[in-house]
């Protein structure tokens, strides 16, 4: 009986194999290791940002087979075979991402910490393609928290790369 | 976080192998990663049930059947849900944020702990999370807690906005366990309704469902409810989105020539368990305004120092939302 496709080792540890940003990763973590903690500590991609650690402030949003999901409440175990898109995936060589454009025109950001996050959850905004007016941009960027307040700058941003 | 095995097993029948009085199933892992973070949980095992067959939305004539791996986002963008019962698209769309909406599955949704500050800080005391502690809440903190189905023991509020249009519809559960239990089919199969699922805390605030040991969510179910296209879920908050409700409501009214001649209404944000209110729904079909019948609302309400507010906000609450389903459509 095949109980698990992640078999775990006896000291404990799990395998696992998924891709960041277009490349293959195989990494073997204490299961208890989230998504967030991967990026940043194995693989220093640290442009993806801990702020709450708890799912409440969206600083570590990144997408997971093209969906934004948090990474802090993602154990890494549980990308097995899954495609995740950090910040450090959307800029291709020297050209940066629309969305990412248009938060340095629109001055979208403050201090910039949760702006990885912000960006994230905005190219899914734009995917999505539910958010037309301010309010409705609003809404759809709600689970990302700016203490910065830079929120109106931020919804400029995210109705400028759209047009 | 404490320790723990991992598996992700591929069938159902694997997982209920696997499960036992100290493992806890994932889907999401929004409720459940969270409280392990913060010690309030500490599982010896987790099964990733991500790779079961437990998917699929379809409308059919026998109702609406949801498979228990379903993420609450997909679930609410669903045309056919969104179309025939408003109701659950709305409180599905109200809740969280759109990425932990991505990630929780509707099976976890139902399943998710209460946000009382006491349960989630083990520094504190809490009847649910270590029984016989005592409950802080009762004279401590509790603008946020429940003001229906309280004991003595616990106030906490049942956090799921979905959980209460679902109670609305009538909605159940299918669970698989192993199988020999009492009450299951051979395959260890049984469909309960929504409403018997949730128990009120009594003196025993930790046993919240009738899920047994190991058993698992696989589906819920939604009876066909024609006029349940005229529903509405309304959500009075402290602040506009991603927060959980001071006090909810969902209704769906079967309205002829301009009357009310049949009503389901269940309330949120204020209840041990999500609260259906029949004596509100008898008012309405017997012809009573919309004022007369909201004002039986917070019936056998129990306020605590904090909350008294809840009682006068659930009736204004139901108000609106009756209001808006009598309007132009």
């Amino acid at each position: 009986m095949d109980l698990s496709s992640q078999r775990q080792a006896v000291d404990g540890q799990v395998e696992v194999a998924f891709k960041v940003n277009g490349t293959a990763e195989r990494l073997r973590v204490d299961p208890r290791t989230t998504l967030l903690d991967a990026l940043r500590e194995r693989l220093q991609l640290t442009g993806t940002k801990k702020g709450c650690d708890r799912g409440q402030c969206g600083a570590c949003t990144v997408h997971v087979d093209g969906r934004r999901v948090l990474s802090c409440l993602t154990l890494v175990a549980m990308v097995e075979g899954r495609e995740v898109t950090t910040i450090e995936g959307l800029a291709e060589d020297d050209q940066l991402h629309p969305v990412q454009r248009a938060f340095i025109e629109c001055d979208g950001f403050q201090c910039g910490f949760c702006t990885p996050g912000q960006i994230m959850s905005a190219v899914a905004v734009l995917r999505e393609g539910h958010a037309t007016t301010d309010a409705q941009i609003r809404e759809a960027m709600s689970g990302n928290i700016c203490r910065c307040g830079a929120y109106p700058a931020i919804v400029e941003a995210v109705k400028q790369a759209r047009s | 976080m404490r320790a723990f095995d991992f598996a992700a097993p591929r069938d159902i029948a694997d997982a209920l192998g696997l499960a036992g009085d100290t493992s806890a199933y994932v889907a999401g892992g929004t409720t459940l990663v969270d409280l392990m973070k913060l010690d309030v949980l500490a599982p010896e095992q987790l099964i990733d049930i991500n790779r079961l067959p437990l998917h699929g939305i379809r409308l059919g004539p026998d109702g609406l059947r949801i498979g228990a791996l379903e993420r609450m986002e997909d679930i609410a963008r669903h045309d056919a849900v969104a179309a025939c019962y408003p109701l659950i698209s709305q409180a599905l769309l109200s809740s969280a944020s759109p990425q932990l909406r991505n990630m929780a599955s509707i099976g976890g949704n139902l399943l998710q702990r209460t946000r009382c500050g006491y349960f989630r800080d083990v520094a504190t005391p809490c009847n649910k999370r270590a029984p016989g502690s005592g409950c802080p809440a009762q004279s401590g903190d509790n603008r946020g807690h429940a003001i229906l189905g309280t004991s003595a023991s616990c106030a906490a509020t049942h956090a799921s906005d979905v959980a209460v249009a679902l109670v609305a519809l009538d909605a159940s559960v299918r669970l698989r366990g192993a199988a020999g239990n009492a009450n299951a089919r051979a395959d260890g199969e049984r469909t309960v309704p929504l409403a018997d699922f949730y128990l009120r805390p009594g003196d025993t605030p930790h046993v919240e469902n009738v899920l047994r040991p190991g058993e698992l969510i696989t589906e819920v179910i939604v009876p066909p409810l024609e006029w349940a296209r005229r529903s509405v879920y309304v959500k009075v908050r402290d602040r506009q989105s991603y927060e959980f409700a001071l006090a909810s409501a969902a209704v769906a009214v079967d309205l002829r020539g301009g009357a009310v001649h049949d009503a389901r209404v269940a309330v949120g944000g204020v209840g041990t368990v999500p609260w259906r209110l029949p004596a509100v729904e008898a008012a309405l079909r017997a012809g009573q305004s919309h004022e007369a019948a909201a004002a039986l609302a917070a019936e056998g309400a129990r306020p605590l120092a904090g909350n008294a507010f809840k009682g006068t906000l659930v009736q204004r609450v139901i108000l609106r939302a009756l209001t808006e389903l009598a309007g132009p459509r």
